[in-house]
Formats: structure tokens, C-alpha cells, sequence
């Protein structure tokens, strides 16, 4: 029993099946990310000041990574023109290639930003117990000059005992006056060796940047693990489309072959889109 | 069989990958991990029925508590215990926890455990390629997998009353804070607890819903049979269509609001939990920064169009049987496709409505005050639609007509105190009272499943080759009919007195249930009466059961066509075998051509030619097509 | 951009077939170097102090949504799509944006519990 309209068009749609089916799930996939990047609008909307970070994510490491999803799209359809004009070497290759940036995607993401974030420490302080810590946060300035408040102190935890935090102070807290330190920088920079003490009991809350940390992160994490979640999936799809068995699927059938590349390959461009999104929001805005 | 069940223009290169009538399936591939429609259909129904009983017992165990509250349950008081844990009815009394875990779980397992697997995939799954004349759906092992993703989802839910602290208690709308800090601490599983795991259930049961609701509107668009057209379409495919639409595109904001809520829970991420929470009289270390009302936005953009998802295939169910029964055609086919489509459209920017008390300022509750009472309108469309469609009809009163007729004046009680709760004032008083309860089981037990049970009883003869006891039927109906109305009309009163709804005492211990009196009861005395007819009902459903399950292989043969009508499904053999049809039908009329003059049957089925006799009397019809 | 059209059964259509094709990998090639080159804009862009933070964002998002129109047209092949998608994708849309927009009529009423 053969289920009409697999790999022909039905004449009054102009469509074949799966081309609807990628169509709606995409749909539905425009719902979920829709849903999630409510939650970071009306998030941000209501973080007090100085509660929304900027500037703490690598910026080139993000650029690059843009890049090299970027470039997987392009490989990918690609690929799909190689199989519609029946040139399977070049199909091998490319889908490859965009396996192979989707793996890197991947790699960067999990094994070194997120990492970098979870090595990261942050303490806010309580709100009668900024005045204690000036010297770090520069408020006096800031309120001169109409900036939001700084009200976290960020670096590497060097130790902590019962009493207080010993903190290798991230350049923004260690120079807090200067006036480079206003808006994030291009290259990150690193974390200096001026050390700070903080008391405990001046602390509001203090963690690693988990997700737990602030909303901000709550987000930045709950997307991006998301995306990463597709972007995997994406990136198993295409490695069956690559194994040999797909070189049987393509002597069989070649257009079969096509159109469930077209298909995921339409998905794998939903993603980029995703992404195309999430990297100005969280790491330029 | 015929192998030229296909309706290319062209040859196909001849894949294998789909399963072949040739070789036959192992016994694992034909029965249980099947990827035909009518086995997977058959699959959601049976789940979804058994799922609507366990459901019906979480209620008849909160009956109890409410009509005689702190009181040891008898007989099963002992048993209950060993099954749902110690705390949960020392001495075979309710705890408090442990009756909003009943009522939690009872909406949920309800909703979309039983009504929707049964209204939407079942009935869908089975009815729908057959009534379209299609082999099967677009994509047979995405529907496999659409079914097995609903069953693990179901199961979890059901394992969450076995974890220590029992199910998720926090009401099936989970609102935070509560539902955030809800069976956490000392004595809970960080992950193995009753809440988490519903949200873990709740992903599975939505993704389950997106993949089925692909698979419907693909079938629906591409694989119509020639010369089966939009407007020829029987009703019910039209409202499996629109439901299709509402759960793909409504589901994801709550699957990526559960998400949201499952990070809260176990990653202590503050999405929905704001600053300055106190719990058990101490400052929570969370961030703080969210908003509770974000998930309810989130939540009810989901909720709304959830309930048209539980309505609309009932409303096709119903059109069929009605039209089936009262050998006339539909009245207003056309209103009732453009209405089903306004529907599906307005349910989307109504949710708000459901969230009066939140504070929202005018302009935006003017506006879902708007909506919300425009989409009343294409539903008395409808049901007038349906009503009028019986007039002048020879009815005959099978046991599906009885349902279905039943189904009209229940749902428009339930439709029309829907009414007051569109006005943000009304609803001030009667937000969360059981005025509320009452409107919406309206809708949903005297209404969709009556629907449903309709179509059990209609459909049976198709997937079996046997009609249900028709006499057992109507011991099922009428009992079931009256316990009902008398469980939910007198909730209304209750909910009009001030009676909330969720109160573990039945409302006792409030002056407001025991100042004035209903109808000579006070409103907590009302819960007695209520209660005995709910269990009265329980009863009622045994014929139900014994007569479903003896019929498949004792009920009494009939041939393909019993009810003689006139839609597609009925011109496969029943059951149809796979691939559905020994010829590929061809549609040459519309779907409900009962009584047309000039004919020697009171039904002509939508397959038959159109013959040149027939032509003089009306007007030339299109050659078949496929458009 | 139009999609290239179906490939045909007949293999003497074939080299005339492949050759069509070619003309849309140059413009699949040109688009992508488009989009590598307006990630690059954005990033220098988010480094422009354009006023206020709501036209940061705005720029910003003007910027994203040209690259996903560019993404969506030429490699999802929306451009030359049929009727039917086109219909599906304007009504989610329209219940994406409206949810946003709804939503947002509505925060400002709410007391914020910082």
C-alpha cells in the first residue's frame, strides 16, 4: 500500500506530503520559541535596575559560532541542490561539512561557553550594604551620570570561609570609574588579580552564573540548551541522510532521497533562524 | 486485493519502505507497535477509555470527602492506603494534600489522558482517512510514534501518585508559586516527585498531540479522495481539521512554559517565581525577578483554545449521527464550516478571559471581554444549526441518536452560562465558585462525552463487523442522563451562593455553604445528593463496559453499512482491512444526501455516480476532481 | 528567487535540468556571504550608541529580522512557495505576534514584585 503524494505533487496543492508536514511542524516550532522569548521579553522588562547583565558572554566566541551556523545552512542546501542535479559526491561532501558544523556549534557551546559561565561568580549585595562596597561598583559616578546602579560584584571565587567571599574581581569591578568599563567590550577581558574581600552577611545572594543565578541567565541557558537540543537533533538526521545506507536510499529513488533533504534542511534553516535571533538578543543587547 | 490503491498520474519508482500486503507482520508490528490508523486509533481509544475511568474514580473519591468531609471512607477506605500511600487517608480519612492531588489529577488525566486521545485521536485516527477515502495517514510511523509518545506520558503521570508525597496537588492549571515549591523538601525525590513528573508527563502528552496534529492536517489536505472537495467534506472531518490546527499552534507556548516551570523546580531558576517569597516562614534562595502571571498567560493561551480541542470533534461526532438518524441533510452546511473556522481563529485571542481577577486594566479586559463574546456567536451557530436539522426529520432513536440528541440541550447549558463569565464584573463573583465547575462539565461531561459515547456506539459496527447491545445502550443513556443533570445543575446554585470551589471540606466549614438554603438543602448539604449521584452514575457505566467489551466477539453481525449512510467510512468492509478500500473511492456528491427525491433508498452514499436521470433535476455538477 | 522546478522523470531533461540549477547556487553562495556579512554589521551596530536603549533594540532586531527574511526566502525557498505555506506560516504569525502584543497590553497593569 504506497501512500499517495511521497515524492509527487498532488496537482491542486503543487505540494508533496512531507512538505506540508516540515511546514507545520516548523509552525509549531515558531509557537514554542515564541512562547520562550515571551518569557525573556516580559523578564526583562521587569528586572530592576542593574539586574540585567550585559556583556557577559564572549562576544567573538558567539560571532564565530554564528558564523559557522551560518555557513551549515548554506552547506546544507547545498547539498540538496547536489542531490537534485543527481551528483551524489558532492552531497557527501557537503552534508559533511555541515555536519561538521554543527558538531563544532555544539562543542563551543557546551564544552566551552557554558563552562566558562559555570566558573563565573557573581555576588550581589544587599541594598544598605552598597555603600561598603564603592570602591567596586562605582555608583557615585554612575548615578551623575544617569547609568543604572551596579549592584553585583563579579570574578573568580578564589575561596570563602563562613565569614566572606575571597573574589578575584572581574576588570568592571576593579576598575569601576573608568569609563571604558561603561559598555561592554568587543574582547572579553580578563579576570584581573585585584582581590576583594566580601562579607557574607553583606551578600544578598551569591552563585556561579547558573541558571539559577538571575532571570537573565535563567533564559540564556533555558534557550540556548533548547536550541542546542535541535541542533543536535538536526545534526543526527543528517548523519543517517550521510551513512550508507542513504546511498542506497538514492540508487533506489533519488528524488526520495532530495526531498527528505529538503526537509531537513528546512528545519536545520529554523534553527539558524532561532539562532539569528537569540545571538543579538543575549549577547549584543 | 487491489495494489492500485495509489492515485498517482504516473509510475512510481516502487519503494519498499512502507509495510507491504505482501509479507505478513510479526505480531508485534500488526498489534502493538502498528502504523495503521485504524490499529493506532483503536490503540488511543481503548488507552483514552481506560484513562476516562480512572479519572471517574479520582472523582468518586472527592465526592466522597465532599459530601461527608473527615469522614473514614467505607469499604475501599482501608484499601486506598496500600495503593496511594500512608499519608495519604490514615484511617481511611482524606488528608488534605492528598484530595488536591484527586482533584489536580482528575482534571489533567481527564482532559488530556482520556477526552482528547479519544475525541481527537482516537475517533480521528480511525474515522477520518475512511471518510476521506485516503489508505491511511500521511505519515503511519509518525502517527506510531504520536501514540507511544501519549502512552509514556500517561504512564508517568499515573507513576507520580506512587512517588513519596504523591501526585502533583497544585490544581491542573499548576499556577506558581504554588506549584513551584509544591512536594519539595525533606521527604521528596529532587526529581521523582509528583509535580515534576507531571510536567515530565505533560512534555510527552504534547509532543504526542503535535506529532497527531501534523499528521491530520496533511492527510486532510493531500490525501482526499477524487472528487471529494472541501464543501463535500463530512462535518466531522471539518472539526478534526480546525482541532488539528488549535493543538499544533497552541500547545508550544505551554510546552515551553512547562519547561520554564520544570527549570524553576530543578534548577531553581526564578521564571515564574518573584522576589521576596516566603516559604514555610523562611526567604527562599532563589534570584527572584519572575512573574506568576507570565505563566498564566502562557497557560491559558494554551487553555482556551484546549477547550475548543474538547468540543469540536463532539460537534462532529454529533452532526453525523444527527444527520444519520434524521435521514435528512445537515441544515447550514456552509454556516457550520465557516463557523468551526471562526471559531478556531477567535479562540486564540480570547484566553485572557480566564484570568479576570489578575488585575489587567480595561482596555485590554474590554477587548477579551469583546472576543470572548463574539466567539458565542458561530457556537449557537452551530448548535442552532443542529437543532434546525432536525426538523422535519424521520428520527429514529438508535442508541447513538440518543446520545447525540441529548448532547444538543446539554452543551447549549452549558454553552449558555458560559455567557455571564464573558463579563469581567459577573465574573468577579463567580470566578473559582462551582458556578464555574458546573458550566464547564456542562460542556464537557453531558456534553463531549455524550459525544464521544455517541460515537463509540456509531462507529463499534465499523472497526468490529458487530453493533453493540442496543438494549444495554439505553440502560447506559438514561440513568447516565439524569445523574448528570442532577450532579451539575444544582452546582450552579451552589457556585450563585458563594460555594468555592477546591475546598477540601466541601465548604463545611463556611458560613456561606450552610447560611441559605437551595431548594430546601443548604449549599454543603447539596454535596450529598450530588455525590450519590455520581456514584449512581458510576454504576450506570458497568453496561456500558460488559456491553463493549462482549460485543467485539459476541455482538450481533451486521453488514458494512448498518445505519445506512452515506459518508465514505461506510463503504469499506468493516473492519476495513489494510489499505482501507478494494476500490479506490471516488466522491460524486456531497455528504449527506438522505432523502433525495427521486431515489428508491432514503440515502445515497457519497461513492454512487450521479446519473444523467438525476442531472435534469438540478444543476450540472462539476466532473470529479481534485481540488 | 524562484524554487527550482521539479525534477522531471525524462533523463534527456536532466543536463538542461542541472544547468538551471546552477544559477541557484550562485545565488544561494551570494546569500550566505550576505548573511556572514550583516552578522559583522550587527556586531559593530550593537556598539553604536543610537540614543535610547529601545532603538539599540530596535536597530538590532531590524538587522535580525533582514537576515531571517534572507534565510527564510532563498534557503527555505519561502520566496516561490505555494499558496497553502504561505497561508499556514501568516497565521502563526499573526497568533505569535498577537500573544507578545497581548500579553504586553496587559504588563504594565500588573504591580511588579522585584
Amino acid at each position: 500500500m504506497e501512500i499517495p503524494y511521497t515524492i509527487s505533487t498532488r496537482p491542486d496543492t503543487g505540494l508533496w506530503n512531507a512538505k506540508i508536514g516540515i511546514w507545520l511542524f516548523l509552525a509549531s516550532e515558531v509557537m514554542l520559541f515564541g512562547g520562550l522569548f515571551s518569557a525573556y521579553i516580559f523578564l526583562r522588562i521587569d528586572a530592576a535596575p542593574g539586574t540585567w547583565p550585559h556583556g557577559l558572554l564572549n562576544v567573538p566566541v558567539g560571532t564565530m559560532n554564528t558564523a559557522i551556523l551560518i555557513m551549515s545552512s548554506v552547506t546544507v542546501v547545498l547539498a540538496w541542490a547536489s542531490l537534485k542535479m543527481r551528483r551524489y559526491r558532492a552531497y557527501w561532501w557537503y552534508m559533511l561539512i555541515t555536519i561538521l558544523c554543527g558538531v563544532i556549534f555544539l562543542t563551543v557551546k557546551l564544552a566551552y561557553e557554558w563552562p566558562q559561565k559555570f566558573e563565573h561568580f557573581g555576588a550581589y549585595i544587599k541594598p544598605e550594604a552598597l555603600w561598603k562596597y564603592e570602591k567596586y561598583l562605582g555608583n557615585q559616578r554612575r548615578t551623575e551620570k544617569g547609568l543604572e546602579p551596579r549592584i553585583e560584584i563579579t570574578g573568580h571565587l578564589h575561596s570563602q570561609n563562613a565569614k566572606e567571599y575571597e573574589v578575584a574581581l572581574d576588570p568592571v569591578n576593579a576598575e569601576p570609574d573608568n569609563p571604558a568599563m561603561d559598555r561592554p567590550h568587543f574582547f572579553p577581558l580578563p579576570v584581573t588579580d585585584k582581590i576583594a574581600n566580601i562579607e557574607k552577611e553583606d551578600v544578598l545572594r551569591a552563585t556561579m552564573f547558573l541558571p539559577t543565578h538571575n532571570t537573565y541567565f535563567a533564559s540564556y541557558f533555558t534557550i540556548t540548551g533548547l536550541h542546542g537540543m535541535h541542533v543536535l537533533g538536526g545534526v543526527l538526521v543528517f548523519i543517517y541522510m550521510w551513512l550508507p545506507v542513504s546511498k542506497r536510499l538514492y540508487q533506489r529513488n533519488p528524488e526520495h532521497l532530495a526531498n527528505r533533504v529538503e526537509v531537513s534542511g528546512l528545519f536545520w534553516h529554523f534553527v539558524d533562524l532561532v539562532w539569528i535571533f537569540v545571538f543579538p538578543l543575549f549577547y549584543l543587547l | 486485493m487491489d495494489a492500485s490503491t495509489s492515485i498517482e498520474t504516473h509510475h512510481e519508482p516502487h519503494g519498499h519502505d512502507a509495510a507491504h500486503e505482501h509479507h505478513e507482520l510479526g505480531w508485534w508490528r500488526k498489534y502493538i507497535f502498528s502504523t495503521d490508523h485504524k490499529v493506532i486509533g483503536i490503540q488511543y481509544g481503548l488507552c483514552g477509555l481506560v484513562f476516562l475511568f480512572f479519572g471517574f474514580c479520582l472523582m468518586m473519591m472527592m465526592r466522597w470527602q465532599l459530601a461527608y468531609p473527615g469522614q473514614a471512607m467505607p469499604v475501599i477506605g482501608k484499601w486506598l492506603p496500600y495503593i496511594f500511600g500512608a499519608d495519604s487517608m490514615p484511617d481511611g480519612k482524606m488528608t488534605p494534600d492528598f484530595y488536591n492531588s484527586l482533584g489536580a489529577m482528575h482534571g489533567t488525566i481527564m482532559i488530556f489522558a482520556g477526552v482528547v486521545p479519544l475525541a481527537f485521536a482516537a475517533f480521528g485516527n480511525f474515522v477520518v482517512p475512511l471518510q476521506i477515502g485516503a489508505p491511511d495517514m500521511t505519515f503511519p510511523k509518525v502517527n506510531a510514534a504520536s501514540f507511544w509518545a501519549f502512552a509514556v506520558g500517561g504512564v508517568i503521570m499515573m507513576i507520580s501518585f506512587f512517588v513519596p508525597g504523591g501526585a502533583a496537588k497544585s490544581g491542573w492549571t499548576s499556577y506558581t508559586p504554588l506549584a513551584a515549591f509544591s512536594d519539595t523538601g525533606p521527604g521528596h525525590n529532587p526529581v521523582f516527585n509528583g509535580q515534576t513528573l507531571w510536567l515530565i508527563g505533560f512534555i510527552f502528552l504534547i509532543s504526542s498531540s503535535l506529532l497527531g496534529a501534523i499528521n491530520f492536517i496533511t492527510t486532510i489536505i493531500q490525501l482526499r479522495a477524487k472528487g471529494l472537495t472541501w464543501m463535500r467534506l463530512p462535518f466531522f472531518v471539518w472539526a478534526q481539521f480546525v482541532t488539528a490546527f488549535l493543538l499544533l499552534l497552541a500547545f508550544p507556548p505551554l510546552e515551553a512554559a512547562i519547561v520554564m516551570q520544570l527549570m524553576d523546580r530543578v534548577a531553581h531558576t526564578s521564571f515564574f517565581l518573584p522576589s521576596g517569597l516566603v516559604v514555610n516562614g523562611a526567604p527562599v534562595s532563589i534570584s527572584g525577578g519572575g512573574s506568576p502571571l507570565l505563566w498564566q498567560h502562557l497557560f491559558w493561551f494554551l487553555g482556551h483554545p484546549e477547550v475548543y480541542v474538547l468540543i469540536l470533534p463532539a460537534f462532529g461526532i454529533v452532526a453525523e449521527i444527527l444527520a444519520n438518524n434524521s435521514r435528512k441533510p445537515l441544515w447550514g452546511y456552509k454556516s457550520l464550516v465557516f463557523s468551526v473556522l471562526v471559531i478556531g481563529f477567535l479562540s486564540f485571542i480570547v484566553w485572557a478571559h480566564h484570568m479576570w481577577m489578575t488585575g489587567m486594566g480595561s482596555a485590554v479586559s474590554a477587548f477579551f471581554q469583546t472576543t470572548t463574546l463574539l466567539i458565542s456567536i458561530p457556537s449557537v451557530i452551530i448548535l442552532s444549526a443542529f437543532f434546525i436539522s432536525l426538523w422535519g426529520g424521520s428520527i429514529r432513536f438508535t442508541v447513538p441518536m440518543l446520545f447525540a440528541t441529548a448532547f444538543l440541550p446539554m452543551f447549549g447549558i452549558g454553552g449558555l452560562t458560559g455567557i455571564p463569565l464573558a463579563f469581567n464584573s459577573a465574573d468577579l463573583y463567580l470566578h473559582d465558585t462551582y458556578y464555574i465547575i458546573a458550566h464547564f462539565h456542562y460542556i464537557v461531561a453531558p456534553g463531549t462525552i455524550f459525544g464521544l459515547f455517541a460515537g463509540v456506539y456509531y462507529w463499534f459496527p465499523k472497526a468490529t463487523g458487530r453493533k453493540m447491545n442496543d438494549f444495554w445502550g439505553k440502560v447506559h443513556f438514561w440513568p447516565t442522563l439524569i445523574c448528570m443533570n442532577v450532579i451539575f445543575l444544582p452546582m450552579f446554585l451552589q457556585g450563585m451562593a458563594g460555594m468555592h470551589r477546591r475546598w477540601y471540606d466541601g465548604g463545611q466549614g463556611w458560613t456561606v455553604s450552610n447560611e441559605h438554603t437551595i431548594w430546601g438543602l443548604t449549599g454543603f448539604q447539596w454535596n450529598q445528593p450530588i455525590s450519590w449521584a455520581a456514584w449512581i452514575m458510576g454504576l450506570a457505566q458497568i453496561p456500558f463496559i460488559v456491553n463493549f467489551f462482549w460485543s467485539i466477539w459476541r455482538g450481533q453481525k451486521v453488514n458494512d453499512n448498518p445505519w445506512e449512510a452515506t459518508t465514505l467510512e461506510w463503504t469499506a468492509p468493516s473492519p476495513p482491512p489494510h489499505g482501507n478500500f478494494i476500490h479506490t473511492p471516488v466522491a460524486y456528491r456531497g455528504p449527506y444526501e438522505y432523502s433525495l427525491p427521486g431515489s428508491e433508498r432514503d440515502y445515497t452514499m457519497q461513492n454512487e455516480p450521479v446519473e444523467p436521470a438525476e442531472r435534469t433535476r438540478r444543476k450540472p455538477p462539476a466532473e470529479p476532481v481534485l481540488v | 528567487m524562484n524554487n527550482p522546478p521539479d525534477i522531471s522523470q525524462d533523463p534527456k531533461e536532466y543536463e538542461e535540468y542541472a544547468h538551471g540549477i546552477q544559477k541557484h547556487v550562485r545565488g544561494y553562495l551570494m546569500v550566505g556571504a550576505l548573511l556572514l556579512t550583516f552578522t559583522a554589521i550587527t556586531v559593530a551596530l550593537s556598539y553604536v550608541d543610537f540614543g535610547t536603549r529601545k532603538a539599540n533594540i530596535s536597530i538590532a532586531m531590524l538587522v535580525a529580522t533582514l537576515k531571517a527574511g534572507a534565510v527564510a526566502a532563498v534557503f527555505m525557498h519561502l520566496a516561490a512557495e505555494r499558496r497553502l505555506i504561505y497561508r499556514i506560516l501568516i497565521f502563526t504569525g499573526f497568533f505569535v505576534l498577537g500573544m507578545f502584543w497581548l500579553i504586553l497590553l496587559a504588563w504594565y497593569d500588573y504591580p511588579i514584585y522585584r
